[in-house]
């Protein structure tokens, strides 16, 4: 049995389990949406914009968006740390998801607060 | 401790031939190899998602846009592949959640699951296709 003495840096558990919490909180969100979409056939903008405009339907959607933006970001960090071995290319690319991410992000909370 | 790693030569055995011939995955494996595909896919797919959602939001042409843009068989198969990914990617998630909470985790057990979630993945995505079209 290792013992080991956790300081300093963090060993991932952190993004361990923020992966985890998102996950979940994704997948619910996910089936609320399903269910709460409207279901009337044809749909019309009137009724696809005012969906979007309830309060919480954006404060769940904005949720959601942040959870999803944390889950990307680690999954995609995961990738590129198993197979991008130079270290120049791979910060580089790490750079380039974290801002695609926070573009994602700002653009969710643009469509959401028209 | 570092210098020992170094000094230790494992066979490297990933080259293009062994990864598509050589290479047999168990198919927990595919199950693992798949969720890293799909999210992978799933971010790329974010993209395209949020231009929809913009343009359909935005004004009721946009809205009437996305509506015939969403009609056109490339974009429904398009559509299809990204919904296979998201199923493909809850189920492997929820298996991985429960393995980490050593549920399953015999060998016959993970087999079984990893058929589940191939299967479940693969069913909800016709679900979704059949009410897509």
């Amino acid at each position: 049995m290792v013992k080991r003495i956790v300081v300093g840096a963090h060993y991932g558990l952190r993004d361990w389990l923020a992966q985890r919490i998102s996950g979940v909180l994704i997948a619910v969100y996910v089936f609320a949406i399903l269910v709460a979409l409207p279901g009337g056939r044809p749909l019309t903008y009137a009724a696809w914009r005012g969906f979007f405009e309830q309060g919480w339907v954006r404060v769940s959607t904005l949720v959601f968006a942040a959870s999803l933006a944390w889950h990307m970001w680690v999954g995609i960090r995961d990738i590129l740390m198993d197979y991008v071995q130079p270290v120049g290319l791979r910060l580089a690319l790490h750079t380039v998801v974290l801002l695609t991410i926070l573009a994602y992000l700002a653009w969710a909370i643009h469509i959401l607060w028209r | 401790m570092a210098q020992a790693a170094a000094k230790k030569k494992r066979p490297k055995y990933l080259n293009l031939r062994a990864l598509l011939f050589e290479i047999r995955l168990p198919l927990p494996g595919w199950v693992s190899i798949l969720h890293r595909v799909s999210g992978a896919l799933l971010f790329a797919a974010t993209l395209w998602l949020l231009f929809m959602l913009d343009r359909s939001l935005a004004s009721e042409q946009g809205f009437a846009q996305i509506q015939h843009y969403a009609a056109l068989p490339l974009v429904k198969v398009s559509l299809l592949v990204i919904v296979w990914a998201f199923c493909h990617h809850l189920c492997a998630g929820t298996r991985f959640l429960l393995l980490d909470l050593h549920w399953g985790i015999e060998k016959a057990a993970s087999w079984r699951s990893s058929v589940a979630v191939l299967a479940v993945s693969l069913a909800l995505t016709a679900f979704f296709g059949w009410k897509l079209w």
